[in-house]
């Protein structure tokens, strides 16, 4: 029988002061199960990150973790008007957040690199007008 | 690796009825209600006193030493700590307290708020040394230590390892009064006059030192009724016996030990709810840019500690008027070595929340509580006597409660009895 437990949030962007609550759950749930606390702290940023970009840039969307004995795997998959160019959204520093984004203190360009940084593989799947799935992994 | 855990707020069973106020305000949800009994799990407790401030019963007790414990020594030497000086009316000058000390059984006074003003003159210099370990968070608070050691595992190497006030002050007042009297370091009572109980499983339990100067914590409440009559005796002519100034009485209330880092970019957070927030928060990286974050489990700081006398805040106004005219600091550190100062023991991460001992058997079991919890009501009633469905899903994972304590569960399952009972009474009818 496969040993591993699953957990589905829905992001939704209606409270902005609410974004970063499913990743901090995840934290809590990772933390009482005993996984190490450098894990922990990758998952929570890369989680974090990801939850973030899809309240700034896609009004919301599903975030489906999976904890398995060897690694934490995160599917956030949203409705938004996708990624135009990948390449460039995962240099450091390039942002297409819009001036009021800015004003509340996001935006600095670094949510796609942290994310690529923190995780052990990652996938981004766009397609313009339709919406956008980040796929990372991260080992236990 | 067994562990023995010491606590010290303990249950008097006589008191208490079994009302579940304790278990829903408890920050580590460490209080469970078994056979009408409010029992809490010394593994999970911090001394916060939550529960202390929240039982209409009074069946919650911190312990303390009784004051009768001056008796023990040749030599005593009384500790006020900085917030003790928050709690009389009408007080201009702190000598009046420490020459009025010396009058209810002690030999000596050594001001804890002088230890506070070494303590940040010594951190102002450690962080300067120490950019790239930023933020700093303090270590006076116990709670928030034994806090951070059980929850926070990621923030355990931000905490300032500095040793507390009242060690500081326990070892130069022991050398001093060891040097004054020639009497052996056993025969000389080092006394801390406290706030809190938490202070106790320090000195008994310290974490970050092998073994604590102090011998006995008494409660700022016993000694209040004690010394006012011999305050007002030597109002008018007390003895200089102040050693701190402005720095050292501001520890005493929150926002003071930060205070004496003289930095802007810091944060004082204190209730240990608001505490557990900005824990969070600051393990999810939300703090870059401060410094110094100031903790204390009691709201208003150490003047909100369960064995003081007066209102924090009207104690932390206080403690405003007291320093006023005090010069900022009366110890300074001179840059010689601080490493005596620091703690001596490497503190480590201690996860006593954990479910299970590896990741296979915390999956099953983590599965195992999810699927028990969404059989439950969700109401968090507290009847079951765990404060909430997820915590009694938990303990009955860990084998310490079973689904039927639920009465929802149990109501259920009478109806089901009493269905299949009519049925078997139908069919033997017939």
């Amino acid at each position: 029988m496969n040993n591993q437990i699953c957990w589905n949030y829905i992001i939704t962007n209606e409270d902005f002061t609410r974004a970063g609550e499913a990743s901090s759950d995840v934290k809590k749930k990772l933390r009482q199960m005993g996984v190490s606390p450098d894990v922990i702290r990758k998952v929570t940023i890369a989680m974090y990150e990801g939850e973030i970009n899809m309240v700034i840039h896609a009004e919301g969307g599903v975030i489906d973790v999976e904890v398995s004995p060897d690694k934490v795997l995160m599917v956030l998959k949203d409705k938004g008007p996708g990624i135009a160019d990948i390449e460039k959204a995962m240099t450091a520093g390039y942002s297409t957040a819009n001036e009021n984004i800015r004003s509340l203190g996001f935006g600095a360009g670094m949510g796609l690199p942290n994310m690529k940084k923190y995780s052990d593989e990652m996938k981004v799947e766009t397609v313009i007008g339709e919406g956008t799935t980040v796929t990372m992994a991260i080992n236990i | 690796m067994e562990e023995s855990f010491l606590n010290s707020v303990t249950l008097n069973d006589q008191l208490c009825t079994g009302c579940t106020n304790c278990i829903k305000r408890c920050p580590t949800q460490a209080i469970r209600v078994r056979n009408k009994k409010a029992y809490i799990n010394k593994a999970f407790c911090i001394d916060c006193g939550q529960c202390v401030r929240t039982c209409p019963y009074h069946a919650k007790i911190p312990t303390y030493d009784s004051m009768s414990v001056i008796d023990n020594y040749k030599y005593t030497v009384a500790l006020p700590a900085p917030s003790f000086y928050g709690q009389f009316n009408n007080l201009e000058d702190v000598n009046i307290i420490l020459t009025a000390l010396k009058k209810i059984g002690f030999d000596d006074v050594y001001e804890v708020s002088a230890a506070a003003e070494m303590v940040s003159a010594m951190s102002r210099e450690y962080i300067q040394q120490n950019k790239d370990k930023r933020p700093f968070i303090s270590t006076a608070c116990p709670s928030v230590v034994k806090l951070i050691q059980v929850r926070f595992p990621n923030l355990v190497e931000h905490m300032l390892p500095f040793k507390a006030p009242i060690e500081i002050a326990a070892e130069s007042a022991r050398k001093e009064a060891v040097q004054k009297t020639g009497l052996p370091s056993e025969q000389i009572g080092i006394i801390f006059i406290s706030p809190c109980p938490a202070k106790h499983t320090a000195i008994h339990a310290p974490i970050g030192n092998k073994k604590s100067n102090v011998d006995a914590v008494i409660a700022i409440k016993e000694v209040y009724p004690k010394i006012l009559p011999f305050m007002k005796e030597v109002q008018n002519s007390p003895e200089d016996l102040m050693i701190s100034g402005k720095i050292g009485i501001s520890w005493g209330a929150s926002g003071g030990e930060a205070g004496g880092q003289l930095i802007d970019s810091y944060l004082a957070a204190d209730g240990i709810e608001n505490v557990i927030n900005v824990l969070e928060d600051l393990e999810d990286q939300k703090f870059t840019q401060l410094e110094f974050i100031e903790l204390n489990a009691c709201s208003g700081g150490c003047v909100g500690g369960v064995l003081q006398v007066e209102n924090p805040y009207v104690a932390k106004a206080k403690l405003k008027r007291l320093r006023k005219y005090l010069p900022v600091a009366l110890n300074h550190y001179d840059g010689g070595d601080y490493t005596d100062a620091l703690w001596d023991t490497k503190v480590e991460y201690q996860d006593v929340f954990k479910l299970g001992s590896d990741i296979n058997e915390s999956l099953k079991l983590m599965n195992e509580v999810e699927t028990i919890a969404s059989r439950l009501p969700g109401l968090d009633c507290g009847t079951c006597g765990a404060p909430t469905c997820k915590a009694l899903a938990e303990d009955v994972v860990r084998g310490i409660a079973q689904e039927n304590d639920c009465i929802y569960i149990l109501r259920e399952n009478i109806h089901k009895l009493s269905d299949d009972l009519g049925k078997l009474y139908d069919s033997k009818k017939k």
